[in-house]
């Protein structure tokens, strides 16, 4: 429907272009430069963030920053332990060297010739500047995954993501197949309490729903998180207007073959109803790798951490380790940006067709 | 969105039949003990045992929670379980709702509470505007033929995706005193501005950060909305000569208009619970400059040397009744946009 809307008006544009009376209105100049603003803005810092993942410490202060990151160049010098650090330097004279530091007083630099080390220079600072190369600074990836419990934040992650979707999808299309195959008396009022409990977030019941996580043992497990918010009012609405549309035919026909209802649910519904399944299960996946207030109250040991609440802790630390902080939010981001890549259209048609995210 | 469900519907159908290989298993081993429930109970009573898990989750973890926050909310001291603490009847109410002038906050017995009503009022009286706006603006250049649309539309959607945390984090790292924001004001020969320790700009840069992230969602709603108006119109219109302006007042944004009802409303629910970003961004300052109603309940509750689950309960109320009322809203404005 939609598609044929979108064929009809290309052919009208087309049609009119070709008659030349498609002249470049006002309206087209501001579409094209709001469009590529909001390129800018909307990829800007992104793009920045990756870039800055692969800097250096000393590369993340400096000011004013560098686009790509650059590492300076270190040079061994005879008589020397640790190598040193390169710049070019202008010499009293005016000529251009490249020198080494050896150590720097207030603003006077002690520098010497890499080639001649015996000679020494006392250089003023501001008669240098460091000769750089482009070099991404991957420790700040491996350092996180070997030392901190990054790794573990990553499974905790991982294991709510799934087990928590997997547990969605089972009670809610549960719910639905009950609430759209059969009718009951009681139909009504049930989907009336789904409505309702639909009008009740989570960020008004923290505290209750913290005192039944605690009362039931599992405050720091990861359970606390994964069950309180498992059905989903939502979910049951999405699947239900879908199995609605299954026609009612098939059941008869299998309960005429003696299938039992968990059979019909699960053989024939089930793989009937699977692209609201795979909405649903977007949804779940999205919802829980992004949770972070819930998690917050109820995850209180680093141990159980999930990736959110790490990353939180992290860059609340007083000495914050940018460059390791930035290395893990964009760890953070590959299965989303992933996700994206394949299932866009699809995670799209899904929050345009039912309203919610 | 214009057509091409199939292809992604059978790819990730594919992706679910791998993923769900384990799932089946599972259902296989119910079948046996299904079955047996069957027979014991009828299958007249059948749908109640599909409906059993599923509520009593919702019981569990929803209906219980509501009805113990409201005796909380009448409850005082620290202690978590309810038969331990004192009833102290409408005591917190009375502590929260106690001001001198309700207009300034200062004047409140609970400022912190008071504050954190007033900058969520400030915070989404300009958030929804502009977001909506914006939403606007960008769900209708996205439905001109332009090149590279579906290009366009995957840069303003993307975000929506991002965790709150990814996305405070993002722009914190351009806002910070050295960042690639203040960079660009000293090339262009301005003063760096330290965006955190001032409340204004804190509360700027919490609508902005909070516009972009959702910006996306909105607009694909209207753009939805824009595309199940039916192309005659526009080509009736175009037949008679009507300038473009004329065509945006008389059709589309009336035919849009039911839309952008919902659109507004669903941005005001989300935006009286703002939490996650604003906290990772600004931490609620500088002070609690940028601290709103949710925080207040997170910092009363679970953060305080003393817990005060009774004085955050009764908060909680309080939120749950502004909810009330706007979800009522929106009921009303989802049957005004499906009724026509």
């Amino acid at each position: 429907m939609a598609d044929t809307n979108a064929k009809t008006r290309t052919l009208a544009t087309l049609v009119t272009a070709m008659r030349g009376r498609n002249r470049l209105h006002w309206t087209d100049v501001f579409s094209y430069t709001y469009l590529l603003f909001g390129v800018l803005l909307m990829f800007g810092p992104v793009l920045w963030l990756v870039m800055s993942s692969f800097k250096t410490p000393a590369g993340l202060i400096e000011f004013p920053p560098t686009f790509l990151p650059l590492g300076q160049i270190e040079v061994p010098v005879e008589g020397y332990e640790k190598p040193l650090l390169l710049y070019d330097v202008t010499m009293e004279d005016g000529t251009t060297k490249q020198l080494a530091q050896v150590r720097r007083i207030g603003i006077i630099s002690q520098m010497v010739d890499p080639e001649n080390p015996d000679e020494k220079f006392k250089i003023p600072i501001d008669q240098r500047t460091k000769v750089r190369e482009f070099r991404m600074a991957f420790e700040n990836y491996r350092d996180p995954l070997e030392r901190f419990n990054f790794v573990l934040f990553l499974k905790n992650s991982v294991v709510v993501t799934v087990v928590a979707t997997l547990v969605t999808l089972l009670i809610n299309s549960m719910a639905a197949y009950g609430l759209s195959i059969y009718e009951f008396r009681g139909r009504n009022a049930i989907l009336l309490f789904v409505i309702g409990t639909l009008m009740i977030p989570i960020t008004v019941i923290l505290v209750p729903v913290y005192l039944v996580v605690t009362q039931m043992g599992m405050i720091n497990s990861l359970w606390a998180v994964i069950l309180p918010g498992a059905a989903t009012p939502t979910g049951v609405f999405l699947l239900r207007q879908y199995m609605l549309t299954i026609p009612k035919d098939l059941i008869e026909a299998a309960r005429m073959d003696n299938a039992s209802e968990w059979a019909i649910y699960s053989k024939v519904v089930l793989p009937l109803a699977m692209p609201a399944i795979a909405v649903l299960a977007i949804f779940s996946i999205m919802w829980r790798w992004n949770e972070f207030l819930w998690p917050l109250i109820v995850l209180n040991r680093s141990e159980v951490y999930t990736l959110q609440v790490g990353l939180n802790a992290f860059q609340g630390e007083l000495d914050v380790q940018w460059h390791y902080i930035l290395a893990m939010t964009v760890v953070t981001l590959i299965p989303v940006v992933i996700a994206f890549t394949f299932l866009q259209k699809f995670i799209t048609t899904g929050i345009a067709s039912s309203g919610m995210k | 969105m214009a057509g091409n469900t199939d292809k992604p519907a059978g790819f990730s159908a594919r992706l679910a039949a791998i993923a769900s290989w384990p799932v089946a298993q599972v259902f296989r081993l119910l079948e046996y003990p299904l079955a047996v429930i069957q027979r014991r109970v009828g299958i007249k009573r059948m749908p109640w045992i599909f409906l059993l898990p599923n509520l009593a989750f919702f019981g569990i973890f929803v209906v219980t929670p509501l009805f113990i926050n409201f005796a909380f909310s009448f409850t005082g001291g620290t202690e978590l379980f309810l038969g331990n603490r004192v009833y102290t009847g409408t005591e917190q109410y009375g502590f929260l709702l106690e001001c001198e002038t309700f207009g300034d906050p200062i004047t409140c017995r609970e400022d912190r509470f008071w504050k954190g009503l007033y900058n969520t009022a400030t915070f989404i009286f300009f958030q929804v505007t502009f977001l909506v706006l914006f939403s606007l603006i960008t769900a209708l250049i996205l439905n001109r033929e332009i090149r590279g649309r579906g290009f366009f539309r995957a840069v303003f959607f993307f975000p929506v995706l991002l965790s709150p945390v990814v996305v405070a984090l993002i722009w914190k790292w351009v806002l910070l005193r050295d960042g690639l924001l203040n960079a660009f004001l000293v090339s262009i020969g301005l003063d760096k501005v330290l965006f955190f320790v001032s409340p204004e700009w804190s509360m700027f840069w919490a609508v902005f950060v909070s516009i972009w992230a959702h910006m996306g969602f909105y607009t694909l709603i209207l753009l939805a909305g824009l595309q199940a108006i039916q192309p005659d119109l526009y080509e009736a219109a175009e037949m008679d000569g009507t300038s473009k302006e004329r065509v945006f007042w008389r059709i589309t944004l009336p035919l849009l208009w039911p839309n952008l009802l919902v659109v507004v409303v669903l941005a005001l629910i989300k935006g009286v619970q703002i939490f996650d970003e604003v906290f990772v961004l600004t931490g609620g300052g500088p002070g609690t400059a940028t601290q709103f109603i949710v925080q207040y309940i997170y910092n009363t509750g679970f953060t305080e040397q003393v817990q005060n689950f009774g004085l955050a309960s009764a908060a909680s109320v309080i939120l749950g009744v502004i909810l009330f009322v706007l979800t009522m809203i929106q009921l009303a404005a989802t049957r005004v946009r499906d009724n026509g």
